[in-house]
């Protein structure tokens, strides 16, 4: 028994983990009662915690196959993203998706079924998969695509584990000329013009924007960009357009006390980043470690909240709500006086799948130390998205009660059915499947 | 055969051995995987060509069969520019105070078997005029304690054998390397309750062999809290550490 939690720290849970190294071993594990698969713990909340079977899946993690010609790579489920980019960059190829950070498992983000920067152009991360290998109960092992089972396939990408054991999976890389993004910085003072930036930005490859939640008046920066071709290259880089500067990750070694992220703090952090975006205003070019993945500079960077650890809000609101609803959130924070600095927010384009999280719309995430007030706050912010059309991601959920989720959700009461219906919901449990009932 | 040239790993199942190998096919050094049963490293030979290793070679190795030892030599695709040996069994310590012939595997799979195949690479490598031998012995070897000194004293017996080979070889071009890597979270060490302060990961030891056998290291602790442990176990008078349980 070892105690666990997610990304968030919150909530903490004993867990027996277990790390099988082949198939057999892992089907072993199956056939002893319920488990869920773990890849690199980065979802927030409880997503990948069992208390009496939680399979860590970092052996799974060898790369079986590339096609140079199509970019299509073959994987096992333990593999991070981070080993994709670390050795498929230099040859040219870069991920079609990714998430905030490049420390998840295939696996994991196959499960979250994750969006990135690009969802308005390109959809998720599953929109790049050719196919899963999955365990089913009993140890079978089941190919599916969207020609072959394509229901365990549409529910494998954004199922949270609960359709069997992810093991490996093809997905299509996508060919880049350099490691570098130009990339376009666009401040604005309130939140419709950031709707507006948006809305304008619709061709750009990658939007995303950070928003200063305390400011009251939700000023923030829009952050577009592209990859850089060879000819957006300073001449002296051109020879060696992988080349980009690495510095070593900063380490968080210690949990810090709860009192230093205080909210007096990080509304001075918020200001803070507000002029430094201020000056980058304009098109600059950037590295890709710094573009996609400013918080993988800081090791640990979740220790930040301190022993309590902290929770994730996401929602996703449809577009016709979506002002209004964002205007809601931000009013809500403002008035609990709740402190926050990574406020994220991002235009999305159609959801795909009976499961997955992305709809047309904005999604908002941010995140929030894991205290009473906060908690309270929490239901505040879900009854507003409840409210306004919109539904939660279950990648960063550590909070929501069942109620809320099937309430925002309807396609959930049909997952637990197909679930029951397909003998999986004995075989594969997780602490966030019992508490929202999935 | 690759511009780098070619490392041969014995022992290549072990976890901290996959991570070496794949250290050094990031690198672009060829590899040569030798195990028992070495044809069921198939799917490793398949991932370290795509992390970057010009070759991928499988070579059936049993540390035990010394009398096969040259054959298995001339077997191989080239000599190694780098052989690490990552061989060895922890045993179990009971087990081995009751039954010598327990003991006696536990001494040779750790020291006899790895010191005689690496003394015939040695003697190849001094031929070639070029090469670098790694060992990869224990902690356990610096002083004998009362949980695993059979497996302590073998690992004492390779220290002292690869400390020998480098006094030897040390006016020519070949290098020996010992590598003391203190905890590791291994298939060893796991379900083990161990400090996660002195616990390496496979990738932390494979990066430490990596670098020391580009600079040319002699001997290394993996972390370095453990040189500083060590110091004080080895400091310790008799009289008081054989009263000790560590």
């Amino acid at each position: 028994m070892k105690s666990l939690s997610g990304w968030g720290r919150h909530p903490q849970v004993p867990c027996a983990v277990h790390a099988p190294r082949d198939c057999d071993a892992l089907a072993a594990h199956l056939a002893a009662g319920p488990v869920i698969a773990r890849g690199m713990g980065r979802a927030y909340g409880d997503s990948a915690l069992n208390r009496h079977a939680t399979l860590d899946m970092r052996h799974f993690d060898r790369f079986v196959d590339f096609n140079p010609e199509t970019g299509q790579l073959v994987a096992e489920a333990g593999v991070t993203l981070d080993q994709i980019i670390t050795h498929f960059l230099p040859r040219g190829w870069f991920l079609s998706v990714t998430p905030g950070t490049r420390f998840v498992s295939l696996g994991g983000a196959i499960a979250a079924d994750v969006h990135g920067k690009n969802h308005h152009v390109d959809g998720s991360f599953g929109a790049f998969v050719d196919w899963v290998e999955v365990m089913q109960p009993g140890g079978a092992i089941v190919r599916a695509s969207r020609d072959e089972d394509p229901a365990l396939f549409h529910h494998t990408l954004g199922g949270m584990g609960l359709t069997g054991v992810i093991l490996r999976a093809q997905l299509r890389l996508r060919a880049v000329e350099s490691g570098w993004i130009v990339q376009r910085t666009i401040p604005v003072e309130t939140l419709d013009q950031m709707i507006e930036a948006f809305a304008g930005a619709e061709d750009a490859p990658y939007s995303v924007a950070w928003l200063d939640a305390m400011s009251g008046t939700g000023r923030g920066h829009v952050m577009l960009g592209r990859h850089a071709t060879l000819a957006d290259l300073p001449r002296g880089r051109r020879s060696a357009p992988f080349n980009v500067p690495r510095p070593r990750p900063l380490s968080l070694p210690v949990t810090l006390p709860g009192f230093v992220l205080s909210a007096p703090v990080l509304k001075l952090m918020n200001a803070l980043y507000w002029r430094l975006g201020l000056r980058k205003a304009g098109e600059a070019l950037v590295d890709w470690e710094r573009y996609f993945y400013p918080l993988d500079a800081i090791t640990g960077w979740n220790k930040a909240y301190g022993p309590k650890g902290f929770v994730q809000f996401q929602c996703a609101l449809p577009e016709a709500q979506s002002a209004e609803g964002l205007k809601a959130l931000l009013g809500a924070l403002r008035d609990t006086g709740a402190g926050c600095f990574l406020t994220v927010l991002k235009r999305f384009g159609p959801g795909a799948g009976p499961v997955s999280f992305p709809m047309a719309g904005y999604t908002l995430a941010l995140d929030l130390a894991a205290n009473v007030r906060n908690l309270a706050l929490m239901d505040r912010l879900e009854r507003i998205a409840l409210d306004h059309g919109g539904r939660f991601y279950l990648a960063k959920d550590a909070h929501l009660a069942a109620k809320t989720l099937h309430a925002a959700d309807p396609r959930m009461a049909e997952f637990a059915r197909w679930r029951s219906e397909r003998g999986l919901n004995a075989a594969f449990q997780s602490e966030q499947s019992e508490r929202l009932g999935l | 055969m690759s511009v780098k040239g070619a490392v041969l790993i014995l022992g290549a199942r072990s976890d901290m051995a996959r991570a070496t190998a794949r250290r050094f096919a990031q690198a672009g050094f060829a590899l040569q995987l030798a195990a028992r049963n070495a044809e069921s490293l198939q799917a490793e030979a398949a991932d370290l060509r795509l992390r970057g290793a010009p070759s991928v070679s499988l070579h059936e190795f049993d540390v035990l069969e010394t009398e096969a030892f040259d054959t298995f030599l001339d077997s191989l695709p080239d000599l190694p520019r780098v052989a690490i040996c990552a061989v060895g069994i922890m045993g179990e310590q009971g087990e081995s105070q009751r039954n010598p012939e327990a003991a006696s595997a536990v001494i040779r799979s750790n020291f006899e078997g790895p010191a005689a195949i690496l003394g015939l690479v040695a003697n190849r490598m001094e031929d070639a005029g070029r090469g670098t031998i790694v060992g990869i012995s224990s902690v356990a070897g610096e002083r004998g304690r009362a949980s695993n000194y059979v497996y302590g004293a073998a690992k004492a017996g390779f220290t002292a054998w690869l400390s020998g080979l480098r006094n030897r070889l040390a006016k020519g071009p070949v290098h020996v390397v010992t590598v003391l890597p203190g905890f590791v979270a291994t298939r060893m060490t796991e379900g083990l309750e161990l400090n996660p302060r002195l616990l390496a990961t496979a990738d932390e030891v494979a990066e430490a062999i990596f670098v020391a056998v580009e600079r040319r290291r002699n001997v290394i602790y993996v972390r370095r809290v453990w040189a500083l442990i060590m110091a004080i176990i080895r400091a310790l008078p008799e009289g008081i550490f054989k009263k000790t349980s560590l």
